[in-house]
């Protein structure tokens, strides 16, 4: 593990918190798992197991005027963010009690109390959102971050490329957070770019960039503390690659045809949990009873979560067709 | 003890087939253990328990494709004791294996979409042929049927012979004058009425009448001049197409007189007499051609003055249009039969079963009268009663004739007698 | 700006003026509006409807941008879901389709898959239409594609009036509002009043009453089809001149009225012919007012071809007055 950098938080409150969010994130996504196998969760679905650290690392770094666009693996960076786990378990059943209303579906968490601007399930249709949302916070001299997260696989889509050069061009304060678990859902890094090394593209637009482990949850808070200090100070644009892995399939219904078994074998001791609580526990700053407790709340509060969404109700059909427009439309001249 | 079933994937995996267990039973497993394979139409894919404890039964062979939420397993937990035969099923729903992936627990409001509205209903089915194959717009179409022109009758001038809306428009302004100006000397054959079929209806409803129904016969001279007083006053202010017609008179004191002497209006079915709660009139029409046809006037009785002469007069458009629905014909209670200004002085009718009386009315002649002692010229018509001898007799038919005299000296009062209450 | 201005009166002026206009009151007037597309600053605009206004309200509220609709047009929205009022000019609605997937799933979906969280009240304009033989690329109509999606509002301003006051209301709409210009519409010269306000955007209007058919139209083809009903009272045939002016929302009830009235309906729409906006309006008819019918319905829609370069082409291409004038006789069967 490397040694934390630039000024990270060590106190031992601190990481212990660090760890309890991963674990409440992974916890949250087992029990998702076995809810859709139950037929309870329904439609598309894509788990963060593994990839816990980014989120854990990054946005407890953002103020909570902030805004923050996530793509369609977004239960980590919703609960992470602090949308109440009851309501991102109630939309996941699609309970007018969700986050969403039930609307939206795992897909499509949204919360404004949080300045959480939605998962999206257009690969790569967040990034222009994020470059708008920082083009308001620039015109009314804000001294916001914007944190867009996105994959791999939205590397190769032409938003990509606009949405960098819009903010690079116009002086934006957004922090591209890319999470490269080398996978665009069945597609290797290696099969679909001619250049690799994310972060370089970043350099293109002439916007700083660095790379940094993504399993390594200290390093991603170092990497990020650097990332958010920059934007706000400096009120451009920043590149953060974060190099992860996805130990579950892309998405649910999917049989991994892609890559070997093996692999994800060699990559599952390094997964950011098992990771940080090998060193916690090397380093003697946590006890195994500790983590019994930090497991035992995790689990206590997913079930509160399902129990929460278990007796929520289904919005009735009548009211089928609210929310396509403004519940009333301003009137000419006012 | 829980079950591990076939777990769902996603939306559209509907089944799986087992073809690697990974465990056996004794083994012990915790959650998120790999504990078989199964095939889908995406591939290969392992699948986990999320129940820990020791493996009690297999419950599907490999190779066998399930649906989603079969039971594969039974698991027991820890510290459940070993059960003696059967093992008592869990809270879970049991899913049958023949049938399609199992419905979520919760209860799923699976409510029909609301319907947008629905636009307005059709016009009621007319039971005598419509013009169906005439190309007609829908404007015509609607334009025809409200005013009970038949559309075969009308030249279209519309694209390839279709008829228009203005078409329509033109044959009304040509329209036949109604009711007793009987039959112009033409006999047309008009195309969707059956004469044949319905003279030999005709001829199985009078033959059973005469057969089984014991008729009696009574007659009474009305005078009617007072009638035709009436007329005269209230036509000298109405429009053309808005006058009142002699017929509608007799019509409806024979209606009013009904309502008061009820053994002639009704029905004699299975061996007895029901007296019908409303007073329709049946109103022989002749068609063109032979036919003969005694639809109802519903309500008679309550009618008011224009609505009975523009029902009467929609009737005899219809009837003679061939588009009178079946309850028309089946609904009268009695029936007045009129030969109007070209017939004999007197109608002895025959009843049409099930009812049990027929009035029959001439036509008006001018006679010598006594009144007040003195002769001197009146219209008088000679009304006919035809009544069933098992229902009534001739002492109440004559006074129900008498009755139908008296109401027409006061036609005006025909229109505010109060009627015997429903 | 060269216009007659008379206090209390009239105006000459031109549809590029009052789109222009529009804009330039917009921006004074409330300081989240701002207006961003490709060349609309420097170059002045393409269809020089934007000309100097770089110059009087400046860069901040005249955006140029790169050739990255979709990066710009989802600027847009998220900047409006950030509190914004921004206008996007996409340049034409040939290049819209860069940006389709921003404009159907974010601003169209965003209030709905939110729950009602956020809104989008963004206004994105584009010209739209053929009739300068810039050939099969740059000639689409294809608002009714656009008019098919739930969650954003559809207008075609087709009057003067229309595009000086429709922008107003349009910013002031909750929800994404596109408005379509028509590019043969940008030089239509004519009077307009002096104080010109904001007009709604839901309406349709008649611009000719009649009594013997309903021309149902919008846009660029409005004024082909009053000049097919000039023609077409010449032979004492009085036709009824529907101005759709919002396509998403349609106005039905003025439509029906119509039609209820005159019994006949011909749809006259620059989209292809199948499954064309022309096909909606028409099975709406059918549905409401069915048996007022006296004839089957018409419509004049562009030929099943991409738009051809040369002008005879062209022209035979798009509707046009005589083909308006033919479509209405037809209804009249035999007049």
């Amino acid at each position: 593990m490397t040694a934390p950098a630039d000024k990270p938080r060590l106190s031992r409150e601190h990481m212990l918190d660090l760890l309890k969010q991963m674990i409440r994130i992974r916890h949250f996504e087992d029990k998702c798992y076995e809810l859709y196998t139950q037929e309870k969760i329904r439609g598309f679905m894509h788990l963060y197991d593994g990839e816990e650290a980014i989120a854990v690392g990054i946005i407890p770094v953002l103020e909570k005027r902030d805004r923050i666009v996530s793509a369609y693996r977004e239960h980590g960076h919703a609960l992470v963010r602090g949308v109440p786990m009851t309501k991102v378990m109630a939309e996941m059943y699609g309970k007018q009690e969700g986050c969403s209303r039930g609307r939206g579906g795992s897909m499509h968490l949204f919360d404004r109390a949080t300045n959480f601007y939605g998962g999206n399930a257009i690969v790569g249709g967040g990034l222009p959102l994020a470059v708008g949302l920082a083009l308001a916070d620039h015109m009314q001299g804000g001294d916001l971050v914007i944190a867009c997260f996105f994959g791999d696989g939205a590397v190769a889509e032409g938003e990509f490329h606009e949405s960098l050069n819009l903010a690079a061009l116009w002086g934006l304060p957004v922090l591209f957070v890319c999470e490269n678990n080398l996978y665009a859902m069945g597609t290797a890094l290696a099969l679909s770019e001619s250049e690799t090394d994310i972060q370089r593209k970043a350099a293109c637009y002439r916007i700083a960039a660095e790379a940094v482990d993504g399993m390594d949850v200290v390093a991603v808070e170092a990497a990020a503390r650097r990332a958010v200090h920059a934007v706000r100070e400096s009120r451009k644009p920043y590149f953060l690659e974060c190099r992860t892995y996805r130990l579950r399939a892309h998405s649910m219904f999917d049989a991994q045809l892609y890559r070997d078994k093996a692999e994800i074998e060699t990559w599952r001791p390094k997964e950011p949990i098992i990771r940080f609580q090998g060193w916690l526990q090397s380093n003697h700053m946590i006890h195994p009873e500790e983590v019994a407790r930090i497991e035992a709340e995790a689990d206590a509060e997913v079930e509160q979560a399902v129990a929460f969404a278990e007796a929520g109700t289904w919005e009735p059909v009548e009211q089928l067709t609210r929310f396509v427009y403004a519940d009333r439309s301003v009137p000419a001249g006012r | 003890m829980a079950e591990f079933r076939m777990p769902s994937l996603g939306s559209d995996m509907e089944a799986g087939t087992l073809v690697e267990w990974l465990v056996k039973p004794g083994d012990w497993v915790k959650r998120g253990d790999i504990v078989a394979v199964i095939e889908t139409q995406k591939g290969a894919i392992e699948i986990e328990t999320f129940q820990p404890g020791q493996i009690e039964k297999i419950l599907v062979d490999l190779h066998t494709k399930v649906p989603v939420g079969t039971p594969l397993a039974l698991i027991r937990g820890e510290g459940e004791a070993k059960p003696a035969a059967a093992p008592a099923a869990p809270p879970p729903p049991p899913a049958a294996p023949a049938a399609p992936p199992a419905a979520p627990a919760v209860p799923h409001a699976v409510a029909p979409l609301v319907q947008a509205p629905v636009a307005a209903p059709s016009p009621p089915p007319i039971a005598l042929g419509a013009a169906a194959g005439a190309r007609a717009s829908p404007a015509a179409r609607r334009l025809a049927q409200e005013r009970g022109i038949d559309l075969s009758t009308v030249t279209g001038s519309g694209p390839a012979g279709a008829i228009t809306y203005a078409d329509v428009e033109r044959r009304l302004a040509e329209a036949v004058a109604p009711a007793e100006k009987v039959a112009p000397a033409e006999k047309k054959r008009v195309p969707w009425l059956d004469l044949d079929a319905m003279r030999t209806a005709i001829a199985a409803a009078m033959t059973r009448a005469k057969r089984e129904i014991p008729h009696y016969y009574l007659e009474h001279q009305v005078d009617v001049t007072a009638c035709e007083q009436w007329l005269a006053e209230q036509n000298a202010t109405r429009p053309p197409d808005n006058r009142l017609l002699f017929g509608a008179l007799p019509i409806r004191a024979t209606a009013l007189a009904a309502r008061r002497f009820p053994a002639f209006n009704g029905f004699y079915q299975n061996n007895k007499f029901e007296q019908a709660q409303a007073v329709h009139v049946g109103v022989a029409i002749s068609i063109r051609g032979g036919g003969l046809a005694a639809p109802a006037l519903h309500d008679t009785d309550q009618l008011s003055l224009d609505d009975l002469m523009s029902q009467m007069r929609d009737l005899v458009q219809r009837t003679r249009a061939g588009r009178i629905r079946s309850s028309e014909i089946s609904d009268p209670t009695i029936t007045v039969s009129s030969l109007g200004e070209r017939g004999v002085e007197a109608l002895y009718g025959i009843i049409y079963p099930p009812q049990v009386a027929i009035v029959g009315f001439g036509k008006t002649v001018l006679r010598p009268w006594v009144i007040d002692g003195a002769i001197g010229p009146r219209s008088v018509i000679t009304a006919t009663l035809s009544a069933d001898h098992r229902v009534s007799d001739g002492h109440a038919g004559g006074l129900f004739l008498a009755e139908i005299g008296r109401l027409l000296q006061e036609p005006e009062k025909l229109w505010t007698t109060p009627t015997s209450a429903k | 700006m060269q216009q007659q201005a008379v206090r209390s009166g009239t105006i000459e002026t031109t549809y590029r003026e009052a789109v222009r206009a529009a804009i330039r009151d917009a921006i004074k007037r409330d300081e989240r509006v701002f207006l961003m597309g490709e060349d609309v600053g420097r170059y002045g605009g393409c269809y020089a409807v934007t000309k100097g206004l770089l110059a009087e309200l400046g860069p901040e509220r005249i955006r140029d941008t790169p050739l990255s609709e979709s990066g710009f047009t989802g600027a847009g929205i998220g900047a409006a879901m950030a509190g914004m009022r921004p206008i996007v000019e996409l340049m034409t609605v040939n290049f819209s389709l860069l940006a389709l997937d921003q404009i159907l799933n974010n601003a169209a979906t965003v209030r709905h898959m939110s729950g009602n969280q956020f809104g989008v009240p963004l206004v994105i304009r584009m010209a739209t239409g053929a009739g300068r033989q810039l050939a099969a690329q740059h000639s689409h109509s294809l608002e009714g594609w656009y008019a098919h999606i739930a969650g954003i509002k559809v207008l075609a301003p087709a009057t003067l009036e229309d595009a000086r006051g429709m922008l107003w209301t349009a910013i002031e709409d909750p929800d994404p509002v596109l408005i379509f210009e028509n590019v043969m519409l940008y030089n239509m010269s004519g009077k307009l009043a002096a104080d010109a306000g904001p007009v709604d955007i839901d309406k349709a209007a008649v611009r000719r009453p009649g009594r013997d058919i309903s021309l149902i139209t919008y846009g660029g083809s409005l004024w082909k089809t009053l000049e097919a009903a000039a023609t077409l009272a010449a032979e004492n045939i009085e036709a009824e001149v529907i101005d759709l002016r919002s396509l998403r929302p349609l106005d039905d009830a003025t439509i029906m009225t119509s039609v209820a009235k005159t019994r006949r309906a011909v749809v006259v729409d620059e989209g292809w012919r199948s499954g064309s906006l022309a096909a909606e309006v028409g099975m709406r008819i059918v549905e409401q007012v069915f048996w007022a019918l006296d004839a089957p319905i018409g419509r004049v829609c562009s030929e099943e071809v991409p738009v051809p370069y040369p002008s005879h082409l062209e022209n035979a291409t798009i509707p046009q007055p005589a083909k308006i004038v033919a479509a209405a006789k037809a209804a009249l069967g035999g007049r």
